[in-house]
């Protein structure tokens, strides 16, 4: 018979066991009785020399092979009943373990859909990137002639295709507006394997300077602009009109962006595209058929070295770097590994919870247990039935905690602090399942193990015993186990949260360098039309801060390309003499181009010599501000001001003419140990007239402003919007918006933890609560007897508070250790973090200390009001 | 009163299976067969016939059948299936090996006391 066959006739099969052993006992009871016994006495032999017909049954529906599955359902449906008899025991054990897997699971949703899913392009490990590198520079991006080298030679890198983070302005069709460009050679999609949604990709002729003008428009755009037409499309692009060749996918994403537009990188002949030193092209490219990641790796070692044989000015010590594709995520994979911790923390503290829970209902139910153990069930099988009767619990609370995080999964996402990456990748899918149901199933093993493995037979004889007494001493320690154990967890989020909400008071206090209040700063385009000349685009500037100055509410204004504490910074290599070392042992510092009005902006004192002013023309001599770092770095004692300083990237010497205070480039959290802080600036005016064209691309504009600065943004824009109508803001951002933001990190870090250590507090009080008054009322009898030998209720409280005390000692001093490991993470993982302190700890675990006494007082007063006479009387 | 002896590790199957080789029979008067056969050696313990019936049955070395006894009670009847009998010979012979082997020692020891 199979086993499912013996499953489905499992009830005729218990039939004809029955029927087997009665045949077997009547047949042997009546040849006792031929033998001359007695018929009772012959009955009683044959019982006597079968043993106890329950205990063989069950031996044979062990033999029977399907034990497990019979015995499963049978459980199951015990369990259910039990649980059906305690409603509030239910109730409380589901709305526990629901928040608990319920906030782990919106948290493993995040990181799942964040880090671990794979990227949503066809074969995606197949993809990969490549980069230069130098020992100076590090990981970058690559040349573009040295793209063009590589994709030419490389056998196992095809295809290959670069791109170059763009923008511009759509001036047609629609209002103009600044969009998202991507240039990318052509063959990009065909790399990515992501067919278009209409027309063609770019052909080989189009990606060469002076090729047909032809352009790839975002799905979203296409609807937005074009009104989701579909006849002949075309565009007027930073001025230039493009006929529209094909639209991308819906949510085709390059690099986690949506670009607006694609448009064919050979056309660019812009000159930083025209030389080797610079690095602008980011490179994708896919692994051909029967390549591994080792030879292309070992391929481009090769192309890298001829390349440096053949142009040591630029490529001398440049390699190849050659990795799988994975999405670029910055610092979200820390804060999720973090949060994931810490909200398992609070899911360990719940199962503990319900372990003391269980414990409880178990050592009330061992009379229960004792009596089915009598009737024939083996040990295996009472530890087989609490594990099913706490999975029971376990899935039900599972099922309600995915149903909570399928409700929390996006509130939770559009919290998130700036923009999660991938927040389109985040949904509950197959993986998040299969993790909500082993957290589920591990928690209800977790918590009913304890109880399952304290249903000993021997114990239980013993319980029989004892009769209405309750055996409840080796429980009582287990039980403290639990609260000490939920005690410790919960002492190591909150050190957590206490650490983080003083390293976001100290961060908070540190001053940025700049006055953030009443500053507006907005990146900026002018009219394409000028960007034919230098002279031109400088004029259009030049025109555009009249404007801006014009605007009601404005004090000043200034132009500024990286803006502190917003993505985006420029680097060049600086040195104090003309004996300028090469270039990879230069000391690399922050430079900012800006106009004379900077300072004046972004309120940042002036500590020696003076600022830029109108004089600083092209004509007169190159001159540059330096920072205090920079000037400590590079003059030491001597007195920087009309020194010399050499920055390559901008020609030869400028004189220095000023030292102002260190602005936190970086933020508030990392500026301090970020190893690249000393900071340039030079004059807009005195930019060479080659850079003029790129740096008109990323420039912004800093305002200060008398009322509050974002009342002056649209009058702002309709000002500067200019004759031709097509220049155009877009990021407008205030300073303080900007401050605020590079804490929002630890802000939101400090959030979550502090919610978490709320939860892991409340359940911790709960569990000392219930698990006292458990152990108090176990101890009725007991107390009766001490108080009518005259304990007073001061030393019952005492009895009960010595308890509560010793549990609390043992879990905060575990917690205590475990805290300062965790401190330890937290530094490494968050950004302006200090090692852990005492102050924290002694801040942090009273407030535990007093809450879980304060949770002891019921069950200590309470048993202080024991009337000794019904006490005994119980007894 | 006659001393008796326990059985032996896995011995049990392979009796049961001897007892079931001679034709069609029901449990109790394979627990009877057993006792008459050892001349009340072997101590049958009846508990765990059936359990080892059921095992039998279900590792198809044995096939069951419910058929009425001489006394007209409808009883279960158990025989030997052929991988059943082919299981037995096995055993059987494998058995004799290991009690010649330990005769052989036990006889060799005693030589030595001498």
């Amino acid at each position: 018979m199979t086993w499912w066959r013996r499953l489905w006739f499992r009830s005729r099969l218990e039939e004809q066991l029955d029927k087997e052993l009665r045949f077997h006992l009547d047949e042997h009871t009546a040849d006792l009785i031929a033998k001359g016994h007695a018929p009772e006495e012959a009955r009683r032999l044959a019982r006597l020399a079968l043993g106890g017909p329950e205990q063989v049954k069950e031996q044979c529906r062990d033999a029977r092979g399907t034990r497990w599955l019979e015995d499963l359902w049978q459980d199951l449906v015990y369990a259910l009943r039990s649980l059906r008899q305690r409603p509030g025991f239910a109730a409380v054990a589901l709305a526990t373990l629901a928040l608990g897997i319920g906030g782990t699971t919106v948290m493993f949703t995040v990181t799942n859909g964040v880090l671990l899913k794979p990227l949503p392009y066809p074969e995606p490990d197949r993809l990969v990137t490549l980069e230069g590198h130098t020992d100076a520079n590090g990981d970058q991006n690559v040349a573009y002639f040295d793209f063009l080298d590589c994709a030419r030679n490389s056998r196992t890198l095809a295809p290959m295709a670069g791109w170059l983070f763009s923008g511009g302005i759509l001036s047609e069709p629609g209002d103009a507006e600044f969009v998202d460009r991507r240039e990318v050679s052509s063959g990009l999609f065909s790399v990515l394997k992501v067919p278009l949604f209409q027309g063609r990709d770019f052909l080989p002729a189009e990606d060469q300077p002076g090729g047909a003008p032809v352009a790839i428009v975002g799905h979203s755009l296409w609807q937005r602009h074009f009104a989701a037409s579909q006849g002949a499309m075309s565009l007027v692009l930073d001025g230039k009109r493009y006929t529209v060749v094909g639209i991308a996918a819906a949510g085709f994403r390059l690099d986690g962006d949506e670009p607006d537009v694609f448009t064919p990188l050979g056309q660019n002949t812009a000159e930083f595209l025209r030389n080797r030193k610079p690095h602008p092209i980011a490179v994708l490219a896919r692994l051909g058929p029967g390549a591994t990641l080792v030879q292309a790796r070992m391929e481009l070692a090769l192309i890298g070295r001829r390349l440096a044989a053949q142009y040591p000015d630029s490529n001398a010590d440049r390699s190849f770097v050659v990795q799988t594709l994975a999405p670029d995520v910055g610092d979200v994979r820390s804060t999720l590994w973090l949060l994931l911790g810490a909200v398992s923390l609070v899911l360990l503290i719940a199962c503990s919870n319900l372990a003391s829970l269980m414990l409880a209902r178990a050592v009330s139910r061992q009379r229960e247990l004792a009596m089915r153990a009598a009737l024939g069930a083996g040990r295996g099988r009472l530890v087989r039935q609490c594990l099913t009767e706490s999975s029971v619990l376990g899935l039900a609370g599972g099922a309600l905690g995915v149903a909570l995080a399928a409700l929390g999964v996006g509130p939770f996402v559009s919290f998130w602090p700036g923009n999660l990456p991938r927040a389109e990748d985040v949904r509950i899918d197959w993986r998040v399942l299969l993790f909500a149901l082993a957290v589920s199933l591990a928690s209800g093993i977790l918590f009913g193990l304890a109880p399952a493995l304290r249903a000993h037979v021997r114990d239980l004889e013993r319980a029989l015993r004892a009769g209405t007494r309750v055996v409840a001493g080796s429980s009582s320690r287990l039980h403290s186990g639990f609260v000490a154990a939920e005690i410790a967890l919960a002492v190591v989020l909150l050190v957590a949260a206490g650490l983080l909400g003083r390293t976001l008071l100290r961060l908070s206090s540190l001053d940025p360098g700049v006055n953030v209040r009443d500053v507006l700063v907005t990146r900026a385009a002018i009219s394409p039309a000028t960007l034919s000349s230098p002279a031109r685009m400088r004029a259009a500037w030049s025109d555009l801060l009249d404007r801006a100055r014009r605007v009601p509410g404005v004090e000043s204004v200034t132009m500024v390309d990286t803006v502190p504490m917003r993505r985006g910074y420029n680097t060049g290599g600086y040195w104090a003499s003309a004996d300028v070392p090469p270039e990879n042992r230069q000391p690399v510092a922050l430079i900012t181009t800006v106009t004379p009005d900077y300072l004046k902006v972004m309120g940042i004192p002036l500590r020696r010599g003076r600022f830029f002013d109108d004089h600083d023309r092209m004509a007169s001599e190159p001159v540059v501000v330096i920072d205090e770092v920079l000037a400590e770095h590079a003059f030491g004692n001597r007195e920087p001001v009309g020194q010399r300083l050499w920055v390559p990237d901008m020609g030869g010497p400028a004189k220095v003419v000023g030292v102002v205070a260190h602005v936190r480039h970086w933020g508030l959290a990392k500026d301090d140990q970020s190893p690249l802080r000393a900071q340039a600036y030079y004059p807009f005016d005195q930019l060479q007239d080659r850079w003029v064209r790129r740096w008109s691309e990323l420039m912004s504009i800093a305002i200060r402003t008398r009322v509050p600065p974002l009342g002056v943004v649209e009058p702002l824009r309709r000002e500067v919007r200019g004759v031709t109508g097509d220049q155009v803001l877009y990021e407008v951002r205030t300073m303080e918006q900007l401050a605020s933001g590079s804490l929002a990190r630890q802000r939101f870090l400090l959030l979550l933890f502090g919610i978490f250590a709320g939860l892991a507090l409340l359940l911790a009080c709960i569990g000392v609560y219930g698990v006292l008054a458990y152990l108090t009322g176990q101890r009725v009898p007991e107390i009766g007897v001490r108080m009518a030998f005259g304990a007073r209720r001061a030393d019952v409280l005492w009895l009960v508070f010595r308890e509560s005390l010793r549990m609390i000692s043992l879990g905060v001093a575990a917690g205590a250790i475990a805290a300062v490991a965790a401190g330890r993470v937290l530094q490494r993982m968050v950004d302006g973090m200090q090692p852990a302190e005492p102050s924290t700890f002694v801040i942090t675990i009273p407030l535990l200390v007093f809450a879980a006494l304060a949770a002891s007082f019921m069950p200590a007063l309470r048993a202080s009001r024991v009337d000794p006479v019904t006490a005994l009387r119980q007894e | 009163m006659t001393e008796k002896s326990d059985l032996p590790q896995g011995t049990l199957d392979l009796l049961i299976m001897k007892v079931v080789a001679l034709g069609p029979v029901h449990g109790y008067a394979i627990a009877q067969r057993l006792q008459q056969v050892s001349r009340d050696v072997v101590q049958v313990p009846q508990g765990s016939l059936y359990p080892a019936l059921h095992r039998l049955e279900n590792r198809g070395l044995l096939a069951a059948d419910w058929k009425d006894t001489e006394t007209g009670r409808e009883a279960k009847f158990y025989r030997l299936t052929r991988h059943g009998r082919a299981q037995l010979e096995a055993e059987t012979a494998s058995w004799r090996r290991l009690a010649e082997a330990v005769g052989l020692i036990l006889k060799m020891s005693e030589g030595g006391a001498q």
